[in-house]
């Protein structure tokens, strides 16, 4: 069951795992540490102080040309005009339909220079899409195999990074990112994160991540720092009701009842879907996308049917255990007539429905540095 | 404690028991807690209910997994351990101690002869169990 599986991918950061005894899983076509010691206390270690994640399996591509902020415009959802150089922009990339195709992270590095951070699991189908609508003077390069990526998250991160890199660390602004050296590698240091917490993201040279990842926890020891794995990754974004791509967004769900409307912006002209977010926009919200907590004791997963007077009204999208909160949380559509926070709802888990109710998100209240 | 102590008996799904004359108290392995992770949930039978050699009997929850419990004996269950609705961590820190599921009063104790010794069970999770 567990055999090395030799089609999956591995990250410049595999060889650091295994060392470091982490359980490895599959994830999106690749081999990924789930957890080193144990999901719940990796995730207090974030919480509490620093946390350092591969996410060197995210794709990255560059888009540089006069006509990059054009096409940008045309395949992403949110105004792309809005972004200067040195800042991030959370975006969408939306079929004509609505439906999503990824989520990302938009970089402007210069003025005709664009980074998009996306998902590992769709990078293939992601570059397709971005290639379909390329148009003028833009070339477009897909750099995810060069490019090793690792998140430091938490409340000590400013510290840790601070001490290892050239450039006023605490300066750098939420979503916003500075070019330095780190470990004495140069790469980009981005005041972003899925955490919650305040934190970095690190874009580095593939064959020099592993040089960073090892400063970074040597360093770190003395601020609590640890590595972290996947499975943390998701409880703590959990709790930030931090959409997953293929859980609580996909091709069938629209931005708008993802509670992702403040990235759709139909004023800057046109774009892919705009007509289709438009029309549901005039039309109204079938559904929405809330998160719960359980009044009952149970556990409500992925997938699991949400109750109204015992009818299948909702589906549960993502759901655990909060270590942070304390509580069996959970995200999940449910139809816009019992989307309030109070609203009473029940969860299907193994046939009996257990009693939830709406609650106010984020589930933990962020520290992110605004 | 041993890791897999020898005077329990095992089962192929990776629960134990300890039979103590008409009563047998069951938990998980260490291996069982070890490859679920952080136990977040634990959903018991109560009191008086009847239990079946190798059926499902209850749930346990890590924070990833959902996986179901098999009885390794037969009878009617007789004790609950109600600690584990606030403290399910138990299964992960003393899986033979205070990380115990239930106690069963046995309708036939002669089904211990077919679960696994210590040795045989750690046999098996070199082999076809160890995955």
């Amino acid at each position: 069951m567990t055999q090395p599986d030799t089609a999956l991918k591995r990250t410049p950061l595999h060889a650091a795992h295994v060392r470091l005894g982490a359980r490895m899983i599959p994830f999106g076509g690749w081999d990924m540490p789930v957890q080193y010691t144990g999901i719940v206390e990796e995730h207090r270690a974030v919480r509490g102080a620093v946390g350092c994640f591969d996410v060197s399996h995210m794709g990255e591509f560059e888009f540089r040309g006069p006509d990059a902020l054009r096409t940008l415009q045309r395949l992403t959802t949110n105004d792309v005009s809005t972004l200067e150089i040195g800042q991030v922009q959370y975006s969408l990339l939306c079929y004509e339909h609505g439906g999503v195709v990824d989520d990302l992270t938009l970089y402007r590095l210069a003025d005709d220079h664009y980074m998009m951070t996306v998902n590992a699991s769709n990078i293939d189908k992601d570059w397709a899409w971005v290639s379909r609508h390329l148009d003028g003077r833009v070339d477009a390069r897909n750099v995810s195999e060069e490019t090793g990526l690792i998140a430091v998250q938490g409340p000590h991160a400013e510290r840790l990074v601070g001490r290892l890199s050239d450039v006023d660390v605490p300066a750098i602004e939420y979503y916003h990112f500075r070019r330095s050296r780190v470990a004495g590698v140069t790469g980009i240091i981005s005041r972003t994160g899925y955490t919650g917490e305040d934190g970095f993201e690190l874009y580095l040279p593939a064959a020099e991540t592993e040089t960073v990842w090892e400063r970074l926890l040597a360093e770190g020891k003395r601020d609590g720092a640890a590595p972290i794995g996947l499975g943390a990754r998701d409880t703590l974004r959990l709790e930030m009701k931090y959409a997953l791509y293929g859980n609580d967004i996909d091709e069938t769900t629209n931005p708008l009842e993802a509670g992702l409307g403040w990235v759709v912006k139909p004023a800057k002209g046109d774009f892919v879907g705009r007509a289709a977010t438009e029309a549901l926009r005039a039309s109204g919200l079938r559904r929405r996308l809330v998160g719960f907590e359980m009044v009952e004791r149970a556990v409500a997963r992925h997938g699991y049917p949400i109750l109204d007077a015992s009818a299948a009204v909702g589906v549960v999208t993502s759901g655990s255990y909060g270590p942070s909160v304390d509580k069996y949380i959970g995200i999940g559509y449910v139809p816009t007539a019992l989307a309030a926070v109070g609203s009473p709802i029940a969860v299907e888990v193994r046939g009996r429905g257990q009693a939830a109710r709406v609650v106010k998100t984020p589930f933990h209240p962020p520290r992110v540095k605004r | 404690m041993a890791t897999y102590p020898a005077e329990l008996r095992y089962t192929r799904e990776h629960e134990w028991a300890k039979v103590e004359g008409k009563r047998a108290r069951v938990g998980i392995t260490h291996y069982a807690q070890d490859q679920l992770g952080d136990v977040v949930f634990v959903e018991l039978p109560k009191v008086g209910a009847k239990v079946t050699q190798l059926q499902t009997f209850g749930v346990v929850e890590s924070v990833k997994a959902v996986s179901d419990l098999f009885a390794p004996l037969s009878g009617v269950v007789a004790e609950v351990n109600q600690e584990l609705t606030q403290q399910p961590e138990r299964v992960n820190r003393d899986p033979y101690g205070g990380g115990w599921l239930i106690v069963i009063e046995l309708s036939s104790p002669a089904e211990a002869d077919k679960l696994m010794t210590a040795q045989q069970y750690e046999e098996f999770l070199k082999t076809a169990g160890g995955h």
